[in-house]
């Protein structure tokens, strides 16, 4: 366990290095430069400019200059947003993402499993159908169609909740969009228990715990739940990458002032170290959420063992 | 000899039988066919995906209007019949119906294009990776692994703002992120034919590497590669409308379904119609094609026979 734990961690650092450095090489082959304005600056103000951000330097050492300010926590200065260091609009983003996102995802475990299990107890019920909609709808209407739609029924025609915009942890302006990131989730976990519960629920064991006269509550919380939640726990990774994802949509649909609108804003201004800077941050988040899945996972589950 | 005799009967019967079933001998791509039209859901969407498709390459030309022209008379009409501006105009007057067609030629061409290059690449990866095994296998199916872990929709954010917004770039970069589930699937499949006998014959008489691969391994992933290239296109279209809604795709006076819906979103207190036609063709398009990988997959899946 501990040896497969360590080379998992190990495998992380080229994945990371991949993404650093391909991403650099992008942004450093695209033709003009950050100073490059309207105005024209004398040469002795660009040579000076240049020397502050080592663009005077070959390109490998300006790269391992990178790399060694990555290493320190240091994501550089934003090219747009003058005074701000990336450190610091990210600072100020983050909370807002990791509270919808965040708060989204763990709504949707609860919710997704209880929808799951009623699923699978009770199948072609009412409750079931449900279930089983919720997952059509959620793998056919992408996340900026249904959020508009929430905003039309809720904002325009009922006026219930604000269409969009942030108050500083306000919770009326965080209900629509983690609504919808719930929403969401809900379609991919909801199926994924309910199928697994299915299977496990027909499976040698639990026959022998039904013919043993168990009741039905202890079969599915003590000897099914188990086991059924181990495709929960693999398609995690995947969907908090994807919430990732689709936090830049809801984000772009609410306007939240989160990671996601930083991100494309930064992209329609073509700033450069703030997308890169994103884009990093955001890497090492996924590859370490893998990772933690992926542990999880090995640890929860006896049949594996490296 | 009476036994004699009779084991005779039995094998001219069991002849008759054989011959008798080689005449009503089936191919597999037959019996997937209609296991395939015996799914009414599938077969709908089929039908309803066509029409789609149809509409968006032949109805610009048949509709009286273009995409960019301004009609002064209706701007930002509600749909009605009134110069047959069916689904509306927006608010510059341009006729809602061409331009959620010509936005549709956009999102199916890209579809179409990334499936088809990143269908290739994935077959290609995959296949000489299961085949080659060993080191080559590992590192390969490594970078895969990779290209998992990496929040995708970010790069292409990074590299549709350095590349560019051209038709193909945007191609490119969904491309780049949609052939590994292709790669993965096709090394499995692999796998299990390289074992086969006839691979090994093809390896006792001298056939090379490379047309073993293409000559003999490869026809026979085309079952899973059908199933999976259906299961790529909403995939493949929804990235194209993520990254237009999100402004980096294709640019005005072109358009694509994500673009259209961005700018309904913005007007739809006014004119909810600009959101709710583009909107329902693309969940439209995404519903069926769903509907049709799923079909695929019950017919063409050998597990299930």
């Amino acid at each position: 366990m501990w040896s497969y734990a360590l080379r998992r961690v190990l495998m992380t650092i080229p994945t990371l290095l991949l993404v650093i450095t391909v991403c650099y090489l992008m942004l450093h082959a695209t033709p003009g430069g950050p100073f490059d304005t309207e105005r024209k600056v004398s040469a002795a103000v660009m040579a000076n400019l240049q020397a502050k951000y080592h663009l005077d330097l070959p390109l490998w050492q300006q790269y391992l200059l990178y790399l060694k300010s990555l290493l320190q926590g240091d994501l550089g200065a934003s090219f747009r947003y003058a005074d701000w260091s990336v450190n610091e609009l990210v600072g100020n983003a983050l909370p807002v993402s990791l509270a919808i996102g965040g708060g989204a995802l763990l709504l949707s475990v609860v919710i997704g499993v209880a929808l799951g299990i009623i699923a699978a107890l009770r199948q072609n019920s009412l409750i079931d159908y449900f279930v089983m909609l919720v997952g059509n709808l959620g793998s056919a209407f992408p996340s900026f169609v249904i959020g508009p739609v929430l905003i039309l029924l809720f904002a325009i025609w009922l006026s219930v909740l604000p269409a969009g915009g942030w108050n500083d942890f306000d919770p009326r302006y965080m209900v629509l969009p983690i609504a919808l990131l719930t929403f969401i989730n809900v379609s991919t976990i909801g199926r994924v228990m309910r199928g697994s519960l299915i299977e496990v629920l027909n499976s040698n064991f639990i026959r022998t715990a039904r013919a043993k006269g168990l009741p039905l509550r202890t079969i599915v919380f003590r000897h099914a739940l188990k086991p059924a939640l181990m495709p929960v726990v693999s398609v995690l990774g995947p969907l908090a990458i994807s919430s990732i994802t689709s936090a830049v949509v809801t984000e772009s649909v609410f306007s939240l002032p989160g990671l996601g609108k930083l991100i494309i804003n930064g992209a329609s201004n073509r700033d450069y170290t703030l997308v890169l800077g994103l884009v990093v941050l955001v890497t090492v988040f996924a590859v370490i959420l893998n990772l933690l899945v992926d542990l999880a996972y090995a640890y929860l589950d006896p049949k594996i063992r490296y | 000899m009476l036994f004699r005799s009779k084991q005779k009967a039995v094998a001219e019967a069991m002849a008759a039988n054989l011959s008798m079933a080689a005449v009503e001998g089936r191919s597999p791509w037959a019996d997937a066919r209609e296991r395939f039209l015996r799914n009414k859901a599938a077969v709908v969407s089929l039908i309803l995906l066509s029409l789609v498709v149809l509409a968006c390459v032949f109805g610009p030309m048949l509709l009286p209007h273009s995409y960019e022209d301004t009609d002064w008379d209706a701007m930002a009409m509600a749909p009605t019949w009134h110069n047959l501006h069916l689904f509306g105009t927006d608010d510059l007057g341009r006729d809602l119906l061409v331009r959620t067609l010509i936005g549709g030629r956009i999102s199916l061409m890209v579809g179409l294009m990334a499936t088809i290059a990143s269908v290739t690449i994935g077959i290609v990866w995959g296949a000489t990776a299961g085949f080659l095994g060993g080191k080559v296998d590992t590192v390969m199916m490594r970078i895969v692994d990779m290209m998992y872990a990496v929040p995708y929709l970010l790069i292409a954010i990074l590299m549709v703002t350095l590349l560019g917004r051209e038709f193909y770039l945007v191609v490119l970069t969904i491309t780049v992120f949609s052939w590994m589930d292709m790669a993965r699937v096709v090394r499995g499949q692999t796998l299990s034919v390289k074992s086969k006998e006839f691979v090994e014959a093809a390896r006792a008489i001298g056939v090379s590497t490379g047309s073993i691969i293409f000559r003999h391994v490869v026809p026979n992933l085309l079952g899973i590669v059908v199933i999976y290239t259906t299961v790529t296109v909403p995939g493949v279209i929804l990235t194209e409308s993520v990254l237009s809604f999100l402004g980096l795709g294709v640019q005005e006076p072109m358009t694509s379904w994500g673009v259209l819906i961005e700018d309904g979103t913005g007007v739809m207190e006014t004119t909810p119609w600009m959101l709710l036609f583009p909107a329902a063709m693309l969940s439209l398009t995404l519903y069926c094609a769903n509907y049709i990988g799923d079909g695929m997959r019950d017919a063409l899946d050998p597990k299930d026979r």
